[in-house]
Order: C-alpha cells, then structure tokens, then sequence
C-alpha cells in the first residue's frame, strides 16, 4: 500500500482516492465512523457532528474533512464514543422519539446508533416538545416529532430533485424544518413519493403512507448486523 | 346503588385496605369500611392508576395505531394488537382477508391466550390453590410452588413458553411484535417455524389435561368452598362464531342471563355503541359497562373464560369440550357461577387453545404468500376479539388525511369491573365480616379479584370524564377553596 494514497485510522491504514472524505475512505474500507447527516451523493454538511474525529490532534468532521497522506485520525475511542452517546442522547430529549411505537424502528440510523454507542438513558431531562403531524400529503405525511435537523430532505430536495420544497426556519435552538409553501403544508407543495428526499430521512421523519410495518421484525435493516457491520450499505446508498 | 357499594355513613368506621393488589397485572387497590364488630360497611375496588392512550393516539396515523395501542399491556398485547387491527382493516377496505392472513393471526392468538392463561394460572393463581389462601405469605408465590410441586411450575413455564413462542413466530417478538397490519400481516410461517413449533405439542396437550384435572381435583375435594367462594349470579357475555361454538378471534357477541337464557342471542359487535352503555364513579378510574336495555343495576355482566365457556354452546376441539362438559356438570344444569369456578375454565381454554394450534399447524395456507388485502376506504372501523380476560373492543374514527379523530377502548377488565366489585363484597361479607381481620382473610379478598386475573392498567380509560378534586390549603391545612370535576365532566367550585 502506497503511503502517498494511504492515511491512519487507529492505527490502521486507509486507503483513499482523490477529494474523497475521511468518513467516505473509512466506510469504503470498511471502518464505521458514526454519522447521520452525511448520504453518499449528497454534499456533506457537517451538521450533526457525530463523526467528529481528531485528525492529527484537532477536532474535526469525518465527513466534511478530506482525507489527506499520512493523517492520523483518532475514532473508535472511549473519549470520542462518550461525546457522541452525550450527542445522541440530546437529540432524543430535544424531540420525541419514541421507539415503541415508531414504524421506522428498526430501519432507524438514530436507533441504531444509540444501540450502537450503548446509549442506556436518555440522561437529560426530555423537552416533549408540541408537533403536529403534516398529513395532507396524500402520499407521503412527516411527523416533525422525529426530526433531527439533518437537513438531508433539504439538500435532497434542492440538490437532486431541483424542487427546495423543505428549508430551514428560525435560529440556534428555534430552528426546524419548514415546509416551502404559503400554508406550510406538504400537501401543497408538488413533493412526490419518488422524490429523493422522500428517501433520505435517518429517523421517521419523512415516511411513505400506508406502507408501515409492512417488512417484519427480523428482515429490517439493522435487525440482525448492528450499524457497524454495514458499512457497505451505508458506503453505496444512492443519491 | 349496589349493596356494600356505598356505607350509609362513614363516621365511626375503619377503614382497611389492601394496596396494592398484589399478582394481578396493573396497579389497584381494595378499601373495606368496618364498624367496631368487624361487620363490612363498604367494599371496593380502586383502580388507582391512570392511562391516556384513548387521547394521545388522537392525530396518528391509523397505521401506527395495532403497535402503538398493544403498549398498553406487556401480558396480553397481542389482543390490543389484533382488536385494532380489525378495526383498521375496516378502515382500509378490507372485507375478507387472505386464508393465510387469518390463520397467521389466529396462530398468533391463539398462541396469547395459551400464554396469558398460564401465566395467569400457573405463577399468579396456583400459588393460592395449591399452598392455600392463607398458607405462610413468605412462600406463597410461584417459588413456592416450585418448592413444593417442582413439576407442576416446571409445566406452567413451559406451556407459557410455547404460546410466547408462537407469537414470536406470528408476531416478530415474544411482546410487542409487529405481524399483523391492516388489511392482512406482514408474514407467514417458513416450514422450520412450523416444524419447531409441532414438536413438543403432544407434550404440552398432555400438560394442560394435567392441569385441567389438576382444578377438577380441587373442586371434588372441597366442594362446598370452592363452589361457593364469592358466588353470585350475572348475566355473562361471550363471542360465538355461526354455528355456536366458541371463537376467540372473530364472530358474534352473545349475553345470556344468569340461568344461561340468552339475553341477546348474538348482535354484530359494530353495533356494541348501541347495545352497551359504561357508567362512570367517582371512586375509581375503570368504567362500569352494562347492557343498554337493562340499565345499570341489572345490566352488568362478566366477561372472560368461566363467562364464555357457558355462552357458546360447545368447543371445537374434542379434549377442550369434553372438558367443558366436565365442568359444567358442578352446576346440576344450571350454569356455573363460582369465582373460582373461572381457573377451572382458564386452563380449559389454554388446553383449547393447544388443540387449536396443533389443528392450524397442518394447514398449508400458513406458509402462503398472499398476505395483504385492500379495498374501499372508510371512515370508522370497529374491531372486537375474546381477549384472554375476556371481550375486547377497539373502536377508531379516520380523517381524509389518515389521522386518528376518535379512540373508544371497552377492555376485557373493564367489562368485568362489577363483577369483581361483586366478587369483592360477596367474599367481605362470607369470610371476613365479624371476624378479626388477618393476612389470610385479606389474601381471600385478592384471591376473589385474582379469578378475573384483571389487567388493571389496560382498563384505566376514563379520561375526560375522570372526577378530579383540587384543594387550595393555607399554611395550617385549612381549606381555603375547592375546585371538583365531577364524574360528568362538569366543574364545581366552594369557597
């Protein structure tokens, strides 16, 4: 393996093709960082800093830093793992996310994620915050409940369908995602089952109708392998 | 007004209670009003706990809803799980499901009643019956009974394994699955599920019989106590299917009388808003359901095994129903009304149950691929199932958007909330009244509630018209103003 097209992480070597990120050479090569907000094909954005690494000593996002010769990146670590469960754990109390009862359980990147990192608690006191469901889609319904502000609907959504049906609204702790039409309603924007960005929501978000519990405990995406072992799935998902 | 509902005055009484109610599911309470020689004044049982689900599943998908709703129960979630689906397979259409959707959820079924009613008699009831009401409480429980009778709780555990075990094949999960969906499930069996689940069945049938003869037993060698303990006589409501025979997943709702003259001899269960009527008291969070026609005082009824083993006219299956004649002959042709009478029915029906099942295993359309069936939408759907505890029913209302505008949930413990009141008063007045009150008394008064095997915390529903009381208290304790919501929603304010 050339060193000129290699980098560390953990002390093994990685390596990676021209303007590619550190998160997508880790996943290419089989190496699980952590994410939510980062969909192959998609511009990376840095939002959900999950994937923080330490590169050569800094903080910084897997996915949004290129990976470059000889870098030492720091992943899989009990330091790192705590910040990220401490993340995780901050984006359940801030909506209201509950497994139970959610259709997407099971094929649902935060959950897996929380399994993953042993999030045992939600440790902070939960928001409950007030959301109500836009169901005048008649195909597709959103339940802003479960959102996590990734903003993979928006880039989705102006990047691949070229329609910037979903924007964000508001600032810091007040901002949500918005639906970009004069009543807010989903159901008068020309959204469609077949968008992209019907698709790319980690968490139950964005759904389908009437399509819900349809594929059984056992077949669901992270039902038997946990998110770390599918990091082929997560690498060739397509924008 | 019920005798021993209500003291004429509570001055000069004590009062005991029994809090909390202990092996059943949920959180109750028992309050028992005595004057100086002991006679009971007043008898109840509280339901003390308080659930949301009819208001919080408002505004959710209806698709959600048979996951969401089953939450309300970790014993029996697949009857809350195939009530609502029922009705939601009205909502989309769907008139007549698939030969193998039907038969997976009556595997499923199937499989609940087999492991509620072991649970039920097995860890929760057995400990009573074979130790004794007032046996040493520090052993009476299923370690004690293991202890004692080491293959009898070997037995139930296992039998309540096999019927998790059939969930899980149907459902995804032992608790809480996801299998069946509206208008059909999301899968059917593999061969190898349905081989595993053949093995071991002759075993298990032979348990069931065992534990069958094992009540039969009790009864024949205590007669007078067993078929006397918190007797009273109601009318009784039970699902049959056409030809009569009893039918835990679908068919017509049937009350008869308590000499087993049929009241209603069956009304199509979308019609239970006309035929049923639910009472509210102040005192405690559960309904009391009764028969429209008959009013309150005379229209309650109970629900559940002993109820609608003498509300169908026969069983299905050959051991089950030969059993079912066994136990009916104790009411010299009239039916039986024994409290304890409904463990000798329970462990007919897990028997019935395992006979069931063991039919359904040979059919083929359980390894069939056509699952999912829809038709024309409608707005209202209900849904109705012969829960372990008894009639089930799950009424739902959906917008244009799919949304959940209206949720009416009548469980099985809460169309038995009279009777085990009645229950409850008829033993307070046999085995404790001028008596010096004990442990073991009081244990006869749970083992009384315990025959119903309530789930207490499905059955809490009276949101919105549940009577509150706010007191504003100055710094001594006096009552300074009182604010009370009474039982019919209006409010009431006294300075």
């Amino acid at each position: 393996m050339n060193s000129e097209n290699t980098f560390i992480i953990d002390g093994t070597p990685i390596p990676f093709e021209p303007d590619q990120t550190v998160l997508q050479a880790a996943l290419k090569a089989d190496v699980f960082i952590p994410h939510l907000c980062y969909y192959p094909g998609l511009r990376p954005n840095g939002n959900c800093k999950l994937c923080t690494v330490i590169i050569n000593g800094r903080h910084a996002s897997a996915c949004t830093a290129f990976a470059r010769p000889g870098i030492e990146v720091e992943n899989n670590t009990p330091e790192l793992n705590d910040k990220r469960r401490l993340l995780l754990q901050m984006l359940f109390v801030e909506g209201n996310h509950f497994c139970p009862g959610c259709e997407k359980s099971g094929n649902c990147q935060l959950q897996a994620l929380a399994y993953e990192l042993e999030m045992m608690t939600p440790h902070f006191n939960h928001f409950f915050p007030s959301r109500k469901l836009d169901t005048s889609h008649p195909d597709v319904f959103l339940d802003m409940n479960r959102c996590i502000n990734c903003c993979l609907c928006v880039q989705a959504s102006c990047e691949v369908d070229k329609k910037n049906i979903f924007a964000i609204s508001g600032r810091g702790m007040a901002a949500r995602i918005v639906v970009n039409t004069p009543s807010g309603k989903l159901g008068d924007s020309n959204f469609a089952l077949s968008d992209k960005a019907a698709s790319v929501c980690p968490v139950g978000a964005i759904l389908p109708k009437r399509g819900s519990f349809s594929v059984p405990i056992g077949q669901r995406i992270y039902d038997d392998l946990p998110i770390s072992s599918q990091t082929e799935f997560l690498a060739t998902r397509k924008a | 007004m019920f005798e021993l509902e209500n003291a004429k005055t509570t001055q000069g009484l004590r009062r005991i209670a029994i809090d909390p109610v202990s092996r059943v599911e949920g959180h109750g309470k028992v309050t028992l009003l005595l004057d100086e020689q002991n006679r009971v004044h007043q008898a109840r049982l509280h339901i003390v706990e308080f659930r949301g689900f009819e208001v919080f599943i408002k505004g959710r998908p209806y698709w959600e809803v048979p996951v969401t709703v089953q939450r309300l129960c970790g014993i029996c979630p697949v009857s809350h799980h195939l009530a609502a689906c029922k009705a939601m397979d009205v909502i989309v259409g769907a008139k007549q499901l698939t030969p193998t959707a039907e038969k997976i959820r009556r595997l499923m079924h199937y499989g609940q009643i087999v492991q509620s009613n072991s649970v039920h008699f097995y860890h929760l009831a057995s400990p009573d019956l074979l130790l004794g009401f007032d046996s040493d409480v520090t052993q009476r429980n299923i370690v004690g009974v293991a202890v004692k009778y080491p293959d009898i709780a070997k037995q139930g555990i296992l039998l309540r394994k096999y019927g998790q075990e059939v969930i899980r094949h149907t459902a995804g999960k032992k608790v809480h699955g996801t299998g069946a969906i509206p208008g059909g499930v999301n899968k059917a069996l593999t061969a190898a599920e349905r081989d595993e689940l053949k093995k071991n069945l002759p075993q298990l049938i032979e348990w069931a019989q065992g534990g069958v003869e094992l009540v039969q037993h009790l009864f024949e060698a205590n007669p007078s106590f067993y078929n006397s303990f918190g007797l009273f006589e109601s009318n009784m409501m039970g699902m049959v299917r056409e030809d009569g025979a009893l039918d835990f997943y679908h068919g017509d709702l049937r009350v008869k009388d308590a000499k087993g003259k049929p009241i209603i001899d069956r009304f199509n269960y979308e019609t239970y808003a006309q035929v049923l009527r639910e009472e509210v008291k102040p005192w405690s969070y559960m309904k009391f359901p009764y028969i429209a026609e008959l009013g309150p005082e005379k229209g309650w009824y109970k629900v559940g095994p002993l109820a609608r083993l003498q509300t169908c006219d026969f069983l299905s299956t050959p051991l089950a129903e030969s059993a079912r004649k066994t136990m009916l002959a104790i009411g010299n042709g009239q039916p039986v009304h024994s409290t304890l009478g409904y463990h000798w029915a329970r462990i007919i029906e897990v028997l019935h149950g395992l006979e069931l099942i063991q039919s359904l295993l040979d059919d083929p359309d359980l390894l069939g691929k056509d699952l999912v069936v829809k038709g024309e939408r409608q707005e209202e759907g209900v849904g109705v199932i012969e829960a372990p505890r008894g009639v089930l029913i799950h009424h739902y209302k959906v917008n244009e958007d799919d949304q959940v505008t209206m949720c009416n949930l009548i469980v099985s413990t809460t169309n038995n909330n009279q009777a085990m009141n009645t229950a409850v008063r008829s033993v307070a007045t046999q085995h404790l009244d001028r008596r010096v009150i004990s442990e073991g008394l009081l244990n006869h008064i749970e083992c009384a509630i315990r025959a119903y095997d309530p789930c207490l915390s499905c059955a809490t529903h009276a949101l919105g018209k549940m009577p509150l009381q706010v007191e504003l208290l100055d710094a001594e304790g006096k009552c300074l103003s009182l604010l009370r919501r009474d039982s019919t929603g209006n409010l009431h304010t006294s300075e």
